[in-house]
């Protein structure tokens, strides 16, 4: 009933570890993400370059500035794709999002290069997120349960969604081809 | 009259014919149109490209400097090519505690740590953590500078994973969590000092990973324990710390972990050593540790909860009582807003034994803490906190009072 110390521990474990199959942390490529998204048909992309105003807001919904200075994005009349990253603990978390009518229609992890924290790619956790929008205060307008042991991939997340919801609201507001 | 207006009249006429004629004579031919035309073409294709090369050079430049300020984090990003900067990241944490009570009165930088990572390749990386505790280390000083995380991490599949090196250990809510932002009270609770020995590192192997959605495992293989009758088998006195630690019986840790709904996690862990003195005592024998715990966030409340136990064989241990070690702590919590700040209360009940054998006689320890967490920021909290205790036998009761600061980034 011994669990297993010494040799025959060790014998088991590079057993394991020898019948595992090699993969990388892509759970879906970010082109057949937006080709999901609309059904095949994606639209030309735009880019929301972020300055002036949008760049301080942006700022203020992450908590720092995004990495770059301009976001690739995908539109139709109504809906709006992003491929978005965020840092969870100290990797980017590569995320997918599809705005609908202003709210949140859907959320993906798309790439996680954490060693913790993956539960947060599951449905359990990003069906917390739809339909979600922004109130007045640029936040989420609900409560979304976080995962114990994966508080920053968590926070990463609502960070993300409020930014996707934000810039899709500057799409519809003004030419993003230049500074608000 | 009738001459008079034939004048005007005819003037006019004139007038609008010699204007005609002259008008007629400036007007380009269909050719020159052409060519007119032609040229406007070319113009406008001119400036068209010149704003293509201008966008170009647009986004050339932006690259640049993003690649400049931020590195190469795109949604493709790969490690392969990047630089040392780009790979290596920073962490960290600390606490301020200043406690009250009845057995001393003191302020203490009781934690002050820095994580530093790098990432090999996409699949391989080094995570670890070092810390100064109570501020001053070094000879007759009250802190110690320790090694708690260094190991290397491989991702075998992008759910399974491998590491090698010195580690935290997969038992309870605060030995891999501990971070003073994520938990209630300045001080760790007391199950998770003294039953669970948190921070509980060890050097050796080990795999963990997703087995099925919402189900995770851990396995390690690991330094044990090296406890003493001299300490009455405590465990927390056990730690080697994988300093020149004792390596004749190797220790092995289980974990089964459930977090299929968002908020709710439940977790058990088991560990067995073959002999908990590594063979120094022969009076002692193996050790088996239990550990189950629920940590639930479902909107404004939370609730953690928690049990231990350890079972040690051998007549040693019995002799002091020392056989049976346990503990549990219960630990409802709400948070809530005000003036737009977060804040968060919680109560907490504890109760623990380390010598609950039955030769143990009366020492169970009990201990009620209540009080308050506010985050001014998601990553810093001020804490404050009252405890009383409720101990059997001689042991004297702690009362008083706990304020402290912490901090992550």
């Amino acid at each position: 009933m011994y669990l297993l110390p010494g040799k025959l521990g060790l014998l088991s474990l590079l057993t394991l570890v020898s019948t595992m199959v090699v993969a990388s942390g892509t759970y879906q490529e970010p082109e057949d993400f937006l080709s999901q998204a609309f059904a095949g048909d994606v639209p030309e992309p735009g880019i929301i370059w972020l300055t002036g105003e949008r760049k301080d807001a942006v700022k203020s919904l992450l908590g720092h500035r995004y990495h770059s200075l301009r976001i690739r994005y995908w539109k139709t009349a109504e809906r709006s794709a992003w491929i978005l990253d965020e840092i969870g603990k100290d990797q980017p978390i590569t995320t997918g999002l599809v705005i609908n009518a202003g709210r949140l229609e859907q959320i993906k992890v798309l790439v996680f290069r954490e060693s913790r924290g993956w539960e947060i790619r599951h449905p359990f956790f990003t069906e917390q997120f739809k339909q979600a929008r922004l109130n007045e205060s640029r936040e989420l307008d609900r409560n979304i349960d976080g995962i114990s042991g994966a508080t920053l991939s968590v926070r990463a997340m609502k960070k993300l969604a409020a930014l996707a919801l934000y810039l899709d609201a500057e799409l519809r507001a003004f030419d993003v081809s230049s500074s608000p | 009259m009738g001459l008079k207006t034939c004048s005007s009249t005819c003037l006019a006429a004139l007038l609008m014919a010699g204007n005609g004629i002259a008008a007629a004579a400036k007007m380009p031919s269909q050719e020159e149109m052409w060519e007119i035309i032609q040229k406007q073409q070319r113009e406008i294709e001119a400036l068209k490209a010149g704003q293509k090369a201008n966008t170009e050079k647009v986004e050339a430049t932006a690259d640049a400097v993003e690649s400049v300020e931020t590195g190469k984090q795109g949604p493709l990003a790969s490690t392969s090519g990047s630089s040392w900067a780009e790979n290596t990241q920073i962490g960290g944490y600390g606490e301020l505690h200043y406690n009250n009570l009845d057995s001393k009165k003191e302020i203490d930088f009781h934690r002050f740590v820095l994580f530093f990572g790098h990432q090999f390749t996409d699949k391989l990386r080094l995570f670890s953590e070092l810390e100064l505790e109570h501020a001053d280390s070094g000879d007759g000083k009250n802190g110690e500078v320790e090694l708690e995380q260094a190991y290397i991490e491989y991702d075998i599949t992008q759910n399974q994973h491998a590491k090698a090196g010195l580690f935290l250990l997969p038992v309870g809510i605060l030995n891999e969590t501990h971070e003073p932002p994520t938990f209630y009270g300045v001080e760790r609770n007391p199950i998770e000092k003294n039953i669970i020995p948190t921070t509980w590192w060890a050097g050796g192997v080990a795999l963990n990973g997703e087995i099925a959605p919402g189900w995770s495992y851990d396995f390690a293989i690991h330094e044990g324990l090296d406890t003493s009758a001299g300490n009455n088998y405590a465990v927390r006195n056990g730690r080697q710390k994988t300093s020149e630690a004792d390596a004749n019986d190797l220790a092995s840790t289980a974990r089964i972990k459930w977090t299929g709904v968002a908020g709710v996690e439940l977790a058990a862990s088991v560990q067995y050593q073959e002999d908990v003195t590594q063979g120094n005592d022969a009076d002692a024998g193996h050790a088996w540790l239990y550990e189950a715990h629920a940590d639930i966030e479902r909107g404004a409340f939370g609730l953690r909860a928690l049990y231990a136990m350890w079972d040690l064989d051998g007549s040693g241990p019995k002799s002091v009582g020392a056989d049976e070690q346990e503990g549990f702590y219960i630990e409802p919590s709400y948070k809530f807003s005000l003036f737009e700040q977060n804040f968060g209360v919680f109560a907490r009940y504890n109760k623990w034994d380390n010598t609950a054998g039955s030769n143990g006689g009366d020492s169970e320890k009990k201990q009620y803490n209540a009080g308050v967490n506010y985050w001014p920021h998601p990553d810093v909290v001020l804490k404050a906190d009252v405890q009383q205790q409720d101990n059997e036998g001689t042991s004297k009761n702690d009362n008083g009072y706990n304020l402290g600061i912490g901090y992550q980034f």
